[in-house]
């Protein structure tokens, strides 16, 4: 790639401005292993130990978000069944983490615990090759893109679209649910999968190495923002856009949706599987109760409360509405579901644009005297014209 | 082809055209429709010289929006063929991708542009180029393409609008947009559906002379209501009545069949000449 075109992409994607603000943004995020490391107990900054995992996680629901907006918020496709795609990543991830204990589980064999515990001999074939860390990898990124294909190929061909395209992805969820609920599905059934030792030869126990997984997280967020950025940016985001407002004018100017949702809701899949590989380490546990059918709707409420259409807005959302969920389930838990609903209400019928909405609100509202004046008057119908003829 | 040498084709008998190679634009032959049993059209017979622009009048249930629907394959036609230059393409065998790539681009009545993009990005996504998604993720704007945008915007006279986004422009400003779409496309024939519905006196005016203008490059048939719009910009009108050619010829020719104004006088107090429909 030329310089030049380097720097047509670098404006393309951020005005200097917007560039300044993500690379503070940046910054402080990646400031905050500091704050545990170089602070000292005590210190008003000090950040505790366990609360950086906690942040690490918030950054890999962050990554969720942007997924999800760049599938909802962009495209118009409201997936209630994002988490499918984020337990399946996790799930891979958590096959390595598994194997590479070794001996060291509690019955000292070769087995995972679960396993032994099931009194079964062998190792299914599934579960092959998961020792090596880079299978996993792939696995975490190519089996929810997989399945993003298949399910998306079925449903955007017979053009199954807004509440019908939502439902059928919340029974998606529930019914992976069930499957790995299963002890045979061979994932742990119940409990998941934990328990884990190390990664990569790194224990987790150790903070060096939870430090390293957020920064890890916190990159994988940059690279994914900048990554769905460009897409929103390039033509193929104003398709998506155009999608989303009015599908059928989009197919009369000759462009097929189906591959371009594919596309986007594939991209979006491998985005949240990454998320889920980088969740699992950090929290040492995943199980069935990820896949729970609330738990995508969770993802859209993050992106809601955030601001749809606008990708910070989701990572914002995720981060803000995590945090209030620490919080609240610690201090008050029998509150949570009744917050989390009174937020959802409240945005939809206070802020349709989420947060990031309070801010362009505010720089539409000093051009707006001379934009109101060319604002249509309700359009007259053609057949209230048409009359007598 | 002048706008002289297109009247003058207009006023050859069309038959002797259509049977010899070239000259039709496009033909409608001998198509009939029918909706359980309700006779949308019957052995309707239309042709359109390149070039040409055509207004079809008719009152309500005339069969208009069905023949529109059938030329571009939205609805499929009972019997009968509709050919595109001369007799070389047969439409109703072909799906309603395969017509607007052979370029019948088509305006429906509402208009319908995407509002949360600019002017400049709707045309930009209209312009005929490779459509793949792949091909979108990648593609930038060449400077041919920015020029023929900047074309299309002088065309419809919205240029100084080009990075407004759509949703603020007015119902009229929305209706160029959409013709300026369709433009972007390079289509052979634009079907307008009643394109002057909603407008201000001012906003019939432009999009008349806009419409006048892209004859002669393109074949147009507009759809319309309003009689006093027609008769500023008909050359040659075609009346429709129940899924039949009613009469055809220039307005005046029209105005003064008796079978039309019988059609129009049995169905309201006033007539053809009076103001709007």
């Amino acid at each position: 790639m030329s310089t030049a075109r380097i720097k047509e992409l670098v404006s393309t994607l951020h005005s200097p401005r917007q560039w300044l603000a993500l690379a503070v943004g940046f910054g402080v995020l990646a400031s905050v292993p500091a704050l545990n490391r170089l602070v000292p107990v005590g210190a008003a900054l000090h950040l505790s130990d366990s609360m950086l995992p906690l942040l690490g996680k918030f950054l890999c629901y962050g990554l969720v978000a942007l997924a999800m907006d760049l599938v909802w918020g962009y495209t118009g496709v409201l997936s209630l069944g994002h988490a499918v795609f984020f337990a399946l990543g996790g799930y891979a991830m958590g096959m390595y983490l598994m194997r590479t204990i070794g001996t060291a589980g509690v019955y000292r064999s070769e087995l995972p615990d679960f396993m032994v515990f099931l009194d079964w001999k062998e190792l299914p074939w599934y579960w092959h090759g998961f020792q090596h860390f880079g299978f996993a990898a792939c696995m975490a990124l190519l089996v929810p893109g997989l399945l993003a294909v298949v399910f998306g190929f079925f449903a955007f061909r017979s053009r199954i679209r807004g509440v019908y395209f939502s439902i059928i992805t919340q029974a998606l969820t529930y019914a992976l649910m069930l499957l790995m609920f299963r002890n045979d599905t061979g994932f742990g059934g119940n409990n998941g999968l934990t328990d884990f030792k190390r990664l990569l030869d790194y224990p987790l126990a150790e903070q060096s190495t939870k430090q390293a997984l957020y920064l890890a997280s916190l990159l994988a967020l940059l690279v994914g923002y900048l990554l769905c950025r460009y897409v929103v940016t390039s033509k193929l985001g104003r398709v998506l856009l155009a999608l989303r407002d009015a599908e059928s004018r989009v197919m009369f100017c000759g462009y097929d949706p189906f591959h371009y949702k594919l596309l986007v809701w594939t991209l979006s899949a491998i985005l949240c599987g990454l998320a889920g590989a980088l969740y699992v380490p950090q929290v040492g546990i995943i199980n069935p109760s990820e896949l729970a059918p609330s738990n995508s709707i969770e993802i859209a409420i993050w992106v809601a409360v955030g601001g749809r259409g606008t990708l910070v807005g989701g990572v914002i959302g995720a981060l803000l509405v995590n945090g209030m969920k620490s919080w609240l389930t610690g201090a008050y838990p029998e509150l949570w579901l009744y917050a989390l609903g009174a937020l959802f209400v409240g945005v939809t019928l206070f802020l349709p644009k989420g947060l990031a909405g309070l801010f362009s609100a505010r720089r539409v509202r000093v051009v707006a005297p001379e934009l109101a004046a060319e604002l249509p008057a309700e359009p007259v119908r053609a057949e209230d014209l048409a009359g007598e003829t | 082809m002048t706008q002289a040498q297109s009247q003058a084709h207009g006023q050859a008998t069309h038959h002797a055209h259509a049977t010899l190679s070239d000259p039709t634009m496009l033909w409608v032959d001998n198509v009939s429709v029918s909706f359980d049993g309700f006779k949308a059209l019957t052995d309707l017979t239309l042709l359109l010289d390149p070039g040409e622009l055509r207004c079809i009048i008719g009152p309500n249930g005339a069969g208009k929006t069905t023949m529109m629907d059938v030329i571009t394959g939205k609805t499929r036609a009972d019997s009968g063929r509709v050919f595109m230059s001369g007799r070389t393409i047969d439409l109703t065998e072909l799906s309603e991708a395969q017509i607007a790539e052979l370029g019948i681009g088509r305006k429906f009545q509402r208009p319908t542009v995407f509002e949360n993009l600019s002017v400049f990005q709707n045309l930009e996504l209209a312009l005929k180029t490779k459509k793949t998604a792949f091909h979108s993720l990648f593609a930038r704007l060449s400077s041919e393409a920015r020029d023929r945008i900047a074309a299309v915007l002088d065309t419809i006279g919205l240029p100084t609008r080009a990075h407004a986004p759509a949703g603020l422009l007015s119902h009229g400003q929305k209706q160029w947009l959409e013709i300026g779409m369709l433009l972007a496309q390079d289509p052979k024939i634009l079907l307008v559906d009643e394109p002057v519905a909603g407008m201000t006196q001012r906003e019939m005016e432009r999009t008349g002379q806009l419409l006048v203008s892209l004859a002669g490059e393109h074949t147009v048939v507009v759809v319309e209501h309003d009689m006093d719009f027609v008769r500023d910009i008909a050359k040659r009108v075609t009346v429709l009545h129940e899924g039949r050619v009613l009469a055809e010829g220039s307005m005046e020719q029209v105005q003064n069949d008796p079978k039309v104004i019988e059609v129009y006088l049995g169905s309201e107090a006033g007539n053809l000449g009076g103001a709007g429909c």
